[in-house]
């Protein structure tokens, strides 16, 4: 429980909103006399205060002065005419309401807000006994301003100001995830007013954001005094509603929950500065606790007369009535529990999120408390970003030591929760990615983007470890970047995937795997699996029963956590094929479909994927093709926009390169290295601004562009009656140009894109689709999984056994080995058992003949 | 001026002095640090301030100056405490400013009351660490540390205390009990008598006496888990509490620390106050009974150290400086490596025996000893040397013999018995608790430069099972990538380390290495137990202690190479992928030249000289062509 013990840190927060940052080191050291004169300069218009409150007090009735509308100052703990204001007739709505209207601000019960409360409380108990009403302790001013005791806060002044910022806030180009239906034109408060009288949810959430925009002042006091404030801005808001809505029924009073106070945005960062003030803070939830009854008002009945009262709860604690005020028996007061008010209560732990955290370091806590309807709201597991007020409790004093644990415990009183991540799952939104840019950064990296070089430059950033293979940089980083999302919905073929998927082969110990660990340390949302490890399931979403609830739950996997991000999958060969099946859908339509256990659902997996792939025989075979080399089925492998190789060319300048590199690896120091490269953290932010600030679309020349290079391509097979690109490639063009746009920080497509795109597509084509026969290009060997060559040899032997075979004559059977023998000894090139078998299936097929075990019967 | 015996004894007070001096502004604090940065500057202070390593808690005075070398096992969240607090006097009205750092109890005097609402309060933050000795710190780390301590100083405050009873066995400790607890009641008298209670207790549980002993308390809880990563560690666990810089520290860094012991029982009492009131009160349920328990165990079990001084050891090496900044340290350097390659040869002709006889093997043992990441480019670390000795006797006490030499050469070491049930069972992976809010340790949460030898001729044919699994498969990355991913539940942490694995097994190990030696044995002894440890026995002392500063200085060089090597290096390369493309690999070329790099490391050059670099290549042709040779042997066993 609060006691007035929070106050020395309070009045060190009062200090913060002065001109001078304080370090935790001069905070020490001003007396409080300073810190007053302090207060008084920098708000100008606050005579220095008294040492002691008491010695300047006003009577109640100018408290009461102050406010023409008393009954809404439900701090007041003065005896109002009626008492609905009074915390203390909290409980079910429906037991306090009989007989009154309930409507109008008079009408609506006050909800007392235990989220502010706890600290008020205490101080007005303890003002009580200087004779003090409550913390409104009022100083005069020369131009008759009163405000709040050890704050400069004047609550007539602070009122109007929210009121006209809720009457009057425009701002056109802010549009939030939230603003469905909101005319972005009108006040947007004004429209949030209207949406409680028709929903009837009395909240209203204020982004602080705006409010600083709209009068930095009363932000800095929101800020500063969030627990004299807020219920100010209770008021304001209710004055307005009922004004404007006076028939309308709430279930209590609006309550203002303002979130967004850009004070504090990281857990670590909190300090004893921050005790009493509003901040945010994201993290993740990480335990929740079972509700917990507060109870805010214990209800005594005397076993004598029947007599009763009502005490309220102090710092945790019911001073039980020793005697009955009616009969004066002692000790005949006993509690009854049914009558008592309670309000629920939730402890929930909150975790640093992983971003937020140094390396090397361990994640952070802090207890939050959350109340009445924020109970529940959140489950572990779920990123929030929660607005509230930091507190600092010391810790109990055990009347029977003397001594006392000098350590405070601290909490958030929860007054906002926003998910950061809750439609990540429905797929509603496009970019939920949060990620803030300083202006500096921003400038930076725009800098940076206007450099002619940035291609090259930021290629070269990547993975630097890893020699040479400039290509496959190049190849990765423009995945990295993606292409833009197309939605084509309305004319029936839905999205068009704009991530693009790279796949690796090649011999082993050719860093494929380096390559994909610094892909996965690099982006934020990477998933690193290994093919032999993962299976379906682990890839995909798996239903689980809870074991504690009974109640089924959707675990998502790699590639639905990799959602707008990368799954990298090593050692893609060794995947078993029901896993790799999973695959197809991902990899073109970007969604997994579920259907297990009672839950059928689509999720979205709009993820990249980078595999790496070993050859069957461990070497690369030359010789053989792609396909023949890894064994993946073409299905597959035509959904790889770039297939590349990574073999090791036996070359004596490369060699000497490579040496080169690797010996500096070994003797440069680190500062040198870093020196030479560019930063990591510096291309991630690159990065992530491109993916969420840059769109660039298609223009006029590039579109011709492409046209062109995907008719060239086309031409190149169709000399040999082959085709040698299909629609697909030209996807894949399209996304690596509009990909190499983003590199640019250039909203348009233009020919240089398309020039890179076409040329990096050729590239990888050449190392992965080239007929080891001819030498030529040939994309048939992706789509059909065989050169066109080698189908025109397949026919020709066919064509040759069914010779060979007739000339035999009449026989109706044949031995299988002879056949095989004859054949051979006919062909001037060398035919394989396999190219035999391939030439018998392919003359069964046509009904020729049919093979049973060794023999081969003519039809 | 205050006397030596006050700020090893009483450094509180001395505190008080400063505080009491500049109380208007916050100077003192650093006139404290500074103080005693001093003082411990002075001839050899710090071995008389007595280690909480070698001296058990129940024999130091409570407020008095220690040290503690430590390893950072978990951090906990940053608490605010009083910084400066004002207490008053109900009757008198009299006002007194203390200062709460160094303290976890705001004291006042008995007459007195702590003012919460004073306007001179002062909150301030600190860190907790929890810290564990240092996890696989060899016998002789412990030993020489405490030899020093014992020949300089005589601090053993406040007790009958002798050095002895260090190296006495575990069950004579038991019937030490008895006595330090009567020492305990005597300096802890005023405080009443119901501490006793709370205080002697744990301390049962520090010793793990036998099952008995919860009988005779029955409302005591389960014995508290230290979270020591390895199985079978003793030595306290300590909370440290850090004022300054804790930004720096990390999880896994080796620390030594010098601060005020608290073991006030108050602390434990005050937890259990608060759990018997928290059924009452829903306000201070913050934490659970079992987070309680983890963030504030008994004072006597687990001591507090509040921080004056800490300093990031490099190494625990006991005979070497602390630090090879400093100026005397370099003689000591320069005077070593003088006599560095005597020490070198006998190294080797030493580990030579210890391998029956296979110098070869020897030679890339030593390699193996003094290599440490020295640094990391984007995900891949640089310097790692992982020696999978392969050709190890199958279930003979060879690796268990090797294991021994090793741990009497390096400060840190551990063996793993990859069994199928060891890997079924036992976590190597931390992971986080959110009940109790900790980090729960596991076999790789170690500190760098710790030596993991895995004993892999245990393995028997078997199923692993899922945890067996995920422990292979951390083993592999931590051998790969020297890295441990900490498992906090909803997602995964990394945490670079620098452990130096060695793999001892039949055939070659299942878990990826840097080079794989095959051993060949020339001398097969009749009884290996006899020779192996005649073999220690035969080593001087002297020279032991040479082996154990060789290998730990050589870890600790620069290194670098000329311009003129790199050419020929490249030309070597270029060379040798000419003759041979298929065999050749930029891999190859990657190992060889961290031998050349060890290599010179050892004979303490800190450049690559062309005879070294074709040392190195020799020295690999040698260990390929075994590796070939046996696999014609063995025909498709490979």
């Amino acid at each position: 429980m609060s006691s007035p013990a929070s106050t020395p840190s309070r009045r060190r927060g009062k200090r913060g909103r002065g001109s001078n940052p304080s370090t935790p080191q001069d905070a020490r050291s001003p007396p409080s006399q300073k810190r007053r004169a302090d207060d008084s300069t920098s708000t100008g218009d606050l005579q220095p205060m008294p040492t002691s409150p008491a010695a300047d007090v006003q009577s109640p009735g100018a408290a009461d002065a102050l406010f023409s509308s008393p009954p809404q100052f439900r701090h007041s703990a003065i005896p109002l005419d009626f008492d609905i204001s009074s915390p203390l007739t909290y409980g079910t709505p429906s037991s306090r309401v009989e007989g009154t209207p309930r409507s109008g601000v008079r009408g609506t019960p006050v909800r007392q807000r235990p989220d502010l409360g706890s600290a008020r409380k205490a101080r007005q108990v303890d003002l009580h006994s200087d004779g003090l009403a409550e913390d409104i302790v009022a100083t005069k001013q020369s131009g008759q301003k009163l405000v709040i005791w050890g704050t400069d806060v004047n609550v007539a002044s602070c009122k109007e100001k929210f009121q006209r910022f809720l009457q009057r806030f425009i701002d056109p180009l802010d549009k939030e995830d939230e603003d469905i239906g909101l005319d972005l034109n009108e006040p947007r408060y004004m429209q949030r007013l209207q949406e409680i009288n028709i929903v009837g949810e009395p909240f209203l959430n204020v982004n602080c954001d705006h409010l600083r925009s709209f009068d930095e002042n009363l932000y800095r006091q929101l800020i500063c005094y969030p627990q004299e404030v807020i219920p100010t801005f209770d008021m304001a808001a209710n004055e307005i509603f009922f004004d404007r809505y006076p028939d309308s029924i709430l279930e209590h009073q609006i309550q203002v929950r303002p979130y967004n106070a850009l004070k504090t945005r990281n857990m670590r960062s909190l300090n004893p500065e921050d005790i009493d003030q509003l901040i945010t803070i994201s993290g993740m939830v990480i335990r929740s606790s079972q509700l917990i009854p507060e109870m805010q008002e214990a209800f005594f009945k005397c076993q004598v007369c029947a007599f009763t009262t009502r005490v309220e709860i102090d710092r945790g604690r019911i001073a039980e009535p020793s005697v009955c005020k009616n009969c004066n028996t002692t000790h005949s007061m006993a509690l009854i529990h049914n009558r008592s008010m309670f309000s629920d209560k939730q402890m929930i732990k909150l975790q640093e999120s992983p971003e937020d955290m140094p390396a090397g370091q361990t994640p952070h806590t802090v207890v939050l408390f959350a109340h009445n309807d924020l109970v529940d709201k959140v489950q572990p597991g779920d990123r929030v970003n929660v607005t509230g007020i930091y507190r600092a409790v010391p810790i109990r004093i055990n009347p029977r030591v003397s001594s006392v644990k000098s350590v405070y415990k601290t909490h958030i009183d929860v007054i906002h929760y926003r998910k950061t991540d809750s439609k990540r799952l429905h797929g509603v939104d496009e970019e939920t990615e949060q990620k803030m840019f300083t202006e500096e950064r921003v400038k930076i990296l725009k800098e940076l983007s206007k450099k002619a070089d940035i291609y090259e430059r930021l290629s070269l950033a990547l993975a630097p470890s890893i020699y040479e293979h400039e290509d496959i940089k190049k190849g990765i980083l423009l995945q990295l970047f993606g292409g833009s999302r197309k939605d084509f919905t309305h004319t029936g073929r839905g999205n068009f995937r704009a991530e693009i998927n790279i796949l690796l082969c090649g011999d082993p110990g050719t860093s494929k795997s380096q390559l994909l660990q610094y892909v996965y340390n690099l982006v934020p949302r990477g998933q690193y699996t290994s093919g032999k490890g993962s299976s379906a399931v682990g890839l995909t979403a798996y239903v689980m029963k809870d074991p504690e609830t009974r109640q089924l739950v959707l675990q998502t996997g790699a590639l639905v956590l990799s959602d707008n991000g990368i799954c990298c999958i090593d050692e893609f060969d060794k995947m078993s094929e029901s896993t790799r099946s999973v695959l197809h859908e991902v990899m073109e339509q970007q969604t997994l479909s579920i259907a297990k256990a009672g839950i059928i659902c689509q999720l979205n997996a709009r993820t990249s994927i980078l595999a790496a792939a070993n050859p069957i025989e461990s070497q690369w075979n030359p010789k053989k093709t792609t396909i023949e080399n890894i064994q993946l089925p073409h299905t597959l492998l035509s959904r790889f926009d770039l297939i590349f190789l990574m073999l090791d060319p036996r070359d004596e300048a490369y060699d000497r390169r490579l040496a080169r590199h690797l010996v500096s690896l070994y003797y440069q120091s680190e500062e040198k290295m870093e020196e030479e490269y560019m930063d990591m953290a510096i291309l991630r932010d690159y990065i992530a601004y491109a993916r969420s600030y840059v769109n660039p679309r298609l223009s006029e020349e590039a579109s011709q562009a492409l046209i062109e290079a995907y008719v060239d391509m086309r031409k190149i097979g169709s000399g040999r009656g082959m085709v040698s690109a299909y629609p697909r490639q030209l996807e894949s063009l399209i996304r690596l140009a509009e990909a190499h746009a983003k590199v640019r920080f250039s909203e348009k497509v233009e020919t240089i894109d398309v020039e890179e795109a076409r040329r990096l597509h050729r590239e990888a084509l050449k190392q992965s689709a080239t007929d080891p026969r001819t030498g030529i290009v040939d994309i048939s060997i992706l789509t059909t999984g065989m050169s066109a060559t080698a189908r025109k040899r397949k026919e020709e032997l066919a064509q040759a056994l069914r010779k060979l075979i007739q000339s035999k004559g009449k026989s109706p059977s044949l031995k299988y080995q002879q056949l095989f023998d004859d054949l051979r000894a006919q062909s001037d090139t060398a035919v394989t058992k396999e190219m035999f078998e391939e030439a018998l299936r392919a003359l069964a097929d046509d009904d020729f003949l049919t093979v049973t075990g060794k023999t081969v019967r003519l039809l | 001026m205050p006397c030596v015996g006050d700020w090893l004894n009483n450094p509180l007070s001395i505190v008080q002095g400063f505080f009491a001096q500049n109380v208007p502004n916050s100077d003192w604090e650093k006139k404290v640090t500074e103080y005693f940065k001093e003082k411990l500057k002075e001839n050899n202070a710090t071995n008389w301030v007595p280690s909480l390593n070698d001296v058990p808690v129940h024999y130091l005075k409570p407020n008095s100056l220690v040290k503690f070398r430590c390893m950072v096992q978990d951090m906990f969240d940053p608490e605010f405490y009083m910084g400066v607090y004002e207490t008053v006097d109900p009757n008198t009205n009299a006002r007194v400013l203390h200062f709460g750092k160094y303290r976890d109890v705001a004291e006042c005097g008995p007459q007195q009351e702590i003012d919460l609402n004073s306007s001179q309060t002062v909150t301030s933050e600190r860190q907790t660490l929890y810290c564990v000795p240092v996890p696989g710190e060899s016998a002789w780390v412990k030993e020489i540390s405490f030899l020093t301590l014992a020949s300089q100083a005589r601090v053993s405050p406040s007790t009958s205390y002798t050095p002895s009873r260090h190296k006495r066995s575990y069950e004579e400790d038991e019937d030490m009990d008895l006595h330090p607890s009567k020492q305990k009641e005597q300096h802890m008298g005023n405080r009443g008598g119901g501490d006793i209670h709370g205080c002697v207790e744990p301390k049962r549980l520090e010793t793990e006496a036998p099952a008995g002993h919860h009988l005779i308390s029955p409302n005591c809880s389960p014995p508290l888990d230290l979270n020591f990563p390895l199985p079978g560690e003793k030595g306290p666990a300590c909370l440290v509490k850090v004022y300054e810089s804790w930004e720096s520290f990390k999880v896994n860094d080796v620390l030594e620390v010098y601060g005020v012991l608290s073991v006030d029982p108050v602390l434990s009492l005050v937890n259990s106050e608060e759990r018997d009131s928290s059924a009452l009160d829903p306000m201070e349920c913050m934490d659970t009974a079992e987070e309680q328990r983890v963030h504030s165990p008994p004072a006597s079990l687990v001591p507090r150290i509040h921080v004056i001084l800490a300093q990031k050891l490099q190494h625990i090496n006991p005979l070497l400086p602390a630090c090879l900044k400093e100026e005397e340290s370099k003689t000591f350097v320069s005077n070593f490596m003088s006599e560095l390659s005597p020490v070198r040869a006998e190294l080797l002709g030493f580990l030579t025996h210890a391998l029956l006889g296979d110098s070869l093997a020897a030679e890339y043992l030593i390699l193996h000893l003094i290599s440490t990441v020295y640094a990391r480019r984007d995900v891949l670390p640089l310097g790692k040397f992982t020696v999978n000795l392969s050709g190890c006797p199958r279930n003979s006490i060879f690796t268990e013999h090797i294991y021994r030499i090793i741990q009497q050469l390096v400060p840190a070491s551990h063996r793993l018995q990859m069994t199928i049930e060891n890997m079924n069972r036992s976590r190597f992976i931390p992971h986080k608790d959110y009940a109790a809010n900790r980090l729960v340790t596991g076999v790789l949460q170690l500190a760098s430069n710790t030596s993991l030898v895995v004993d892999e001729t245990q393995l028997e044919q078997g199923q692993l099972d899922t945890t067996g699994v995920h422990n292979v498969t951390a083993l592999g990355n931590l051998i790969t990538w020297q890295k441990v991913d900490y498992d906090f539940n909803y997602h995964r942490m990394e945490f670079p380390c620098n452990i130096n694995v060695l793999i001892t097994s039949e055939g070659r190990s299942l878990l990826p290495s840097d080079c794989q030696v095959h051993l060949q044995p020339q001398i097969i002894p009749p009884n290996m137990e006899e020779y192996m440890s005649s073999l220690l026995t035969a080593v001087l002392p002297s020279v032991l202690n040479k082996f154990r500063i060789y290998l730990s200085l050589l870890r600790l060089l620069d290194y670098s190479i000329s311009d003129e090597v790199t050419k020929a290096v490249e030309e070597d390369f270029v060379e040798m992928r000419k003759n041979d493309p298929e065999s050749i690999t930029a891999d190859d070329l990657h190992k060889t030249l961290l031998v050349a790099r060890f290599l010179s490391l050892s004979a303490g050059q800190t450049t690559l000289s062309r005879e070294r670099w074709l040392r190195a290549k020799q020295l690999e042709a040698q260990r390929k062509a075994r590796l070939q040779q046996q696999k014609c042997v063995n025909g498709n066993e490979l």
